[in-house]
């Protein structure tokens, strides 16, 4: 039988095009595999902790309210119990997980930290969730390495909000629970816009109902929540404190900033809710502080958004709108690097326990163990982080 | 809240897998070879999601 030559062409073009539709198909196969295997490496990558000699116990967040537990945010709990009573401190990281200085200097305080005087709390992902993201559209790098005495330790990179994959959808406008004020339709995923918390709220409301339960169960004196703003935001190298907070944080501001690096000191606004340093005072009876950093990388400003420029703080697009006095404060071809900005915490947070057992003697706190700012800037932060392979398998865990 | 949010994103998940099915079937039907590129592509963010990659 003799085939037509328009049939035979037209078999051939078939052929063609079932073999182009293959090859395209393949194409993007191992692009979704590639960027898939990306993202889940990302999601997934386990971040060591050494406990410090001083940790007595590590609970879960879940241990405080259900509604958490075996949820991707039933984070870690850190206690260190003093070798003497004295007064509760709880530091947390991780609230806003792109501003990684505020849990690497939690993470020192778990790794080094031994009570003398009084119990610390610290929790190094606040809102874990947000750490397994990165702010979509901002081709920021999925992680950071730090180097170390002994070799590296690699950190997951995260986000301002909680993953939209544990929670979504987000509604039109985010009405604050209780105060019935309205936010932006996407702080419904930001753990510090959602204090006091809800228990039948959504993943993040049931987080920070959840750390209210902590710290209300286990009668936190002292709250410290960590954090790093951009430079062209006002509130930057301050303290942020709830009104009965105001003496223990202005005591802290004079003393860091008379002996150590400039710090200020700002008033919690009474009519701006969802915000640890209002809420946290108002619905407990700790002291709420907040810790404000810089940190250039958030800027809007900056250039490429690197691990570089997230480890370095140096850009020179962020150092010409401070030239334009865009900035609310100073940077230039030295940048932030991450051991200043780590420095600035640990030493903020060993301040606050000084000052407050200048103002309570009675009930002290008193740490030893964690660097302060001039320590972590000469040896820099990776020198005391602790190598996992060489500790006792139980005293290791992961994030 | 919670059970609402549920709803939405099973109903959500639903839609996703009919675009998906939608675009193969785009994909095999065109005879174009730029429309190809172009549902591959497209079809690549859907699938993350499906997939809870991203």
């Amino acid at each position: 039988m003799v085939m037509s030559a328009g049939r035979v062409d037209s078999r051939v073009h078939g052929n063609v095009a079932i073999v182009r539709k293959l090859a395209f198909g393949a194409l993007g196969l191992v692009l979704l595999i590639a960027s898939g295997a990306s993202f889940y490496r990302h999601r997934h990558l386990e971040e060591p902790v050494v406990l410090s000699a001083g940790v007595t116990e590590v609970k879960r967040l879940g241990e405080y309210f259900e509604g958490v537990r075996g949820t991707v945010n039933d984070c870690n709990v850190y206690v260190f119990e003093g070798e003497e009573a004295g007064a509760t401190m709880m530091v947390i990281g991780g609230t806003h997980p792109e501003e990684p200085a505020a849990r690497l200097a939690a993470w020192l305080f778990a790794e080094n930290a031994v009570m003398e005087q009084g119990r610390l709390i610290v929790v190094l992902s606040a809102n874990r969730s947000a750490t397994t993201v990165t702010r979509v559209g901002g081709a920021y790098p999925p992680d950071f390495t730090i180097p170390t005495d002994w070799g590296e330790r690699t950190f997951r990179m995260g986000d301002r909000w909680s993953n939209p994959l544990d929670q979504w959808p987000d509604p039109e406008v985010y009405i604050h629970y209780p105060s019935r004020q309205n936010l932006a339709y996407v702080d419904i995923r930001n753990l510090n816009r959602t204090w006091p918390g809800r228990s039948n709220g959504t993943l993040t409301e049931r987080t920070t109902y959840a750390l209210m339960e902590l710290i209300r169960r286990e009668e936190v004196d002292v709250f410290i929540d960590l954090h790093e703003a951009e430079l062209q935001y006002p509130v930057i190298s301050t303290i942020v404190a709830h009104d009965s907070g105001e003496e223990l944080a202005t005591f802290v501001s004079m003393m860091l900033s008379d002996e150590e690096f400039s710090m200020g000191m700002e008033y919690s606004p009474k009519n701006l809710h969802g915000l640890s340093h209002r809420e946290v005072g108002d619905y407990s009876e700790a002291m709420s502080l907040l810790f404000e950093a810089p940190e250039p990388f958030l800027d809007a400003t900056r250039g490429r958004t690197t691990r570089e420029q997230l480890l370095t703080g140096r850009d020179e697009f962020v150092v010409k709108a401070g030239e334009h006095g865009l900035l609310f404060e100073q940077i230039d071809e030295h940048g932030w690097p991450i051991d200043v900005r780590v420095g600035r915490h640990t030493s903020a947070v060993l301040m606050t326990m000084e000052s407050w057992t200048e103002l309570y003697p009675d009930r002290p706190l008193r740490c030893r163990g964690v660097p302060r700012y001039a320590a972590v800037i000469e040896r820099g932060v990776g020198h005391w982080l602790r190598d996992p392979s060489m500790a006792d398998a139980g005293r290791v865990v992961t994030e | 809240m919670a059970l609402l949010q549920t709803l939405i994103t099973t109903i959500y998940y639903g839609l996703i897998a009919y675009v998906v099915l939608i675009l193969v079937w785009n994909l095999v039907r065109t005879r174009k070879w730029q429309n190809e590129v172009l549902y591959v592509i497209v079809l690549i963010p859907f699938l993350l999601r499906l997939f809870r990659l991203k």
